[in-house]
């Protein structure tokens, strides 16, 4: 087993005690909640007579069902609006604070928690949605839960848990110019396989994961569970202190503190400091015992997309779709069926696949500074004829910011459609959804099938500059090759 | 939990016999076993017709108007008559890979699956499973394969899923499977509903909440 690990830190702080069946009681410093995954377990919290033990270390926001365009209550869906009242009643019950988007603090839970300064190092961190491991970008030991464990942390503000092994992935070398954290992970499942983390956490290190900001720290653990990996982590250092400095948590600025979560403890440059102690204490030592290491040359990848229906079916720009034949045994089915699906042929590259949708958003890829990258690559040009491109930004702060600095403009101005926050077409519970067979270059985390809100629909995933510059040139392109040559735009 | 709670009381799950229904292939994730648009619901109830729509229509999806299209039924075995009984699901590598909607397994139960038997499964699916009461158990692939063409061959075999000993027997042949540790013992004990376990102690999780450096007001 793992010793002297962040895992094995944060577990320890955090065990109530040993149950019978040899899991762990593990108390839970960050619960977050949306409006999908919540309203059961609160129906059983009723029909059990409960309380929510911790309504402090809860919170709350709307981002699977929202409307991205027509944001007018009551919703044109009548289910949507069904699902967003239960939780306007549950949280009003509790007394829960909410990020309703009435407050403009709304947006995907994994991107408001972090720009909120909620997920901090050294917490454990659990929400009803596998994308909970995004959290771990600061250190925190976070995973996603089912709904009875929902039930579960809203009534006890815990949760029973076996402990993992922990796998150590190195990523050494620095990745080269137009390779992001989203090529970086793709590369990791494709090479470990999407069951190669079952019974793992994953903890990401080494020159490549060190120099990436946090929103790219956030990409690659977001998708952990792609790769098996229920929860993945970074070990927190001063660019996780530079960016909660900067959120409600810790940030001088008093009208912002009183807006913020009551888990918070306000602008004490002290309490910050405290604080940082703690994240320091928790960092995996020089000496720490991991249950298995892997080392990936980060200076050898490019940018990668996937050619099938799983997150593991990946494949450089430059590089062949793999003939099935040449896959691992139990690899071979589910390829033939994923490239019969996508259209695909092998030996031939990804690059020039046409695409019909550029969908820019998603837990993994709509921060800040996603947008920003994809619009330095689509100023100056234009959505190509037939493709229809959506940007969706993670939260109503992420868009605020964005408008600001004249990001909408810029992607307006190309052609694209601007949104409100939201969880959109990544998974389709909203009205924004393929139709029929178009294919889509997304910078979402899943591509099977019918993912995206139709069955017979074809996913593309990779990062928000190569989804920008599918948009431009209406196929899967090298975004590298499109910044060498800008005529191919018209 | 305030005081007076007493436990749920969950049924003790040491064996499952019944039927079996092979659903072949890897890498089965949860978006097909329940499409995201029947995750727009307020409780779990009526999921049970939803498990594996897509796969089992030609052509399926929403009608516009709130109803489902389900046009030119697949060989899909939930479509198969011969299974229309079974309890005791089998199924290939990573199975019920991707989200954590509980969605899934609520849905399989409620078409009316008690066990899974299963070359391996996502953690997460797993874990849902069991909060349900849903055993899944695994195999090596070579016996799994096995299971399923028998299943298919001879639908009404009666298979019994053995949490307790780590086996799966039908028409004779045992196989050794495997039961997470921890899963097993919760079956076994009948404590796989955990909300009154974990509702014993709140004196000591209060202690453990005061003991960490973030939890201050």
């Amino acid at each position: 087993m793992s010793e002297g690990t962040l895992y094995d830190a944060v577990w320890d702080r955090h065990r109530v005690r040993r149950l019978p069946s040899g899991q762990d009681q593990l108390f839970v410093g960050l619960h977050l909640i949306h409006e999908v995954t919540s309203p059961q377990a609160f129906g059983m919290l009723r029909e059990r007579g409960l309380e929510v033990a911790y309504p402090e270390r809860t919170h709350a926001t709307a981002d699977h069902i929202v409307p991205t365009d027509d944001r007018e209550r009551p919703y044109d869906d009548d289910a949507a609006e069904a699902m967003m009242q239960k939780l306007e009643e549950n949280v009003e019950d509790v007394g829960l604070t909410f990020d309703h988007p009435d407050t403009g603090r709304q947006g995907i839970v994994h991107v408001v928690g972090p720009e909120q300064g909620l997920t901090q190092p050294g917490m454990t961190i659990v929400c009803g949605d596998s994308h909970t491991a995004t959290h771990g970008a600061f250190g925190a030991l976070a995973f996603g839960i089912g709904t009875s464990q929902i039930r579960d942390v809203l009534a006890t503000g815990t949760v029973a848990m076996e402990k993992q092994a922990v796998r150590r992935i190195e990523v050494t070398g620095e990745l080269g110019e137009g390779v992001t954290a989203k090529d970086l992970i793709l590369t990791i499942i494709g090479e470990l396989g999407t069951d190669g983390g079952v019974g793992y956490v994953y903890e990401y290190g080494g020159s490549a994961v060190d120099a990436l900001s946090m929103p790219g720290r956030m990409t690659i653990c977001n998708m952990s569970i792609e790769g098996g990996a229920r929860a993945g982590y970074v070990n927190p250092d001063q660019t996780t202190y530079d960016w909660l400095r900067d959120t409600d948590a810790f940030e001088d600025n008093e009208e912002r503190s009183s807006s913020s979560s009551r888990t918070q403890s306000g602008d004490d440059p002290e309490k910050f400091a405290e604080r940082k102690e703690y994240w320091e204490s928790i960092r995996s030592g020089d000496d720490a015992t991991y249950d298995d290491v892997v080392t990936i040359d980060g200076s050898a990848i490019e940018p990668t997309v996937t050619w099938g229906t799983t997150p593991g079916q990946t494949v450089g720009i430059s590089e062949p779709v793999p003939h099935p034949d040449d896959l691992a045994p139990e690899d071979r089915a589910v390829a033939e069926r994923a490239q019969e699906h996508m259209g695909v042929e092998p030996g031939e590259p990804m690059d020039g696949y046409p695409v019909d949708v550029a969908f820019l958003g998603s837990c993994t890829n709509a921060r800040l500074s996603d947008l920003r990258a994809a619009a330095e690559v689509v100023e100056g040009r234009e959505v190509a004829d037939d493709v229809r491109g959506l940007v969706v930004p993670g939260s109503q702060r992420v868009k605020a910011a964005a408008e600001r600095e004249g990001l909408d403009e810029t992607f307006r101005d190309a052609g694209f459609e601007w949104r409100g926050a939201g969880c959109s077409m990544c998974l389709g519970m909203n009205d924004d959804q393929l139709v029929g067979d178009e294919v889509c270059a997304s910078s979402s985390n899943r591509n099977f099938v019918g993912r995206q809100g139709s069955a017979e629909g074809k996913t593309v995933l990779m990062s928000p500059e190569m989804v920008a510059a599918a948009a431009v040139t209406g196929e899967v392109t090298d975004v590298r090759e499109l910044d060498a040559a800008p005529e191919v735009a018209r | 939990m305030s005081a007076d709670d007493g436990p749920v009381d969950v049924p003790a799950i040491e064996t499952v016999r019944g039927a079996g229904i092979p659903v072949r292939g890897n890498d089965i994730d949860t978006d097909q076993i329940i499409p995201a648009r029947f995750l727009k619901v307020l409780t779990f109830e009526g999921l049970g017709e939803f498990a594996f729509f897509d796969q089992r229509y030609e052509t399926a999806g929403p009608d516009g108007e709130g109803g489902q299209v389900a046009e030119n039924p697949t060989d899909h075995p939930f479509n198969d008559e011969r299974f229309r009984d079974a309890n005791v699901l089998v199924v290939n590598a990573n199975f019920g890979c991707g989200s954590s909607r509980e969605h899934a397994p609520q849905a399989l139960q409620r078409w009316g699956i008690d066990a899974i038997v299963g070359e391996s499964f996502a953690e997460i699916f797993a874990g849902n499973c069991l909060a349900l009461g849903i055993p899944t158990i695994t195999a090596d692939s070579e016996a799994v394969e096995a299971l399923q063409d028998h299943v298919d061959e001879h639908p009404d075999t009666e298979i019994t899923v053995d949490v307790g000993d780590e086996q799966v027997r039908y028409d004779g042949t045992e196989i050794d499977a495997a039961v997470d540790s921890a899963q097993r013992q919760s079956l076994v004990a009948g404590e796989w509903d955990t909300t009154a376990l974990l509702g014993a102690n709140p004196e000591e999780v209060a202690a453990t909440a005061e003991s960490l450096p973030y939890t201050e007001l």
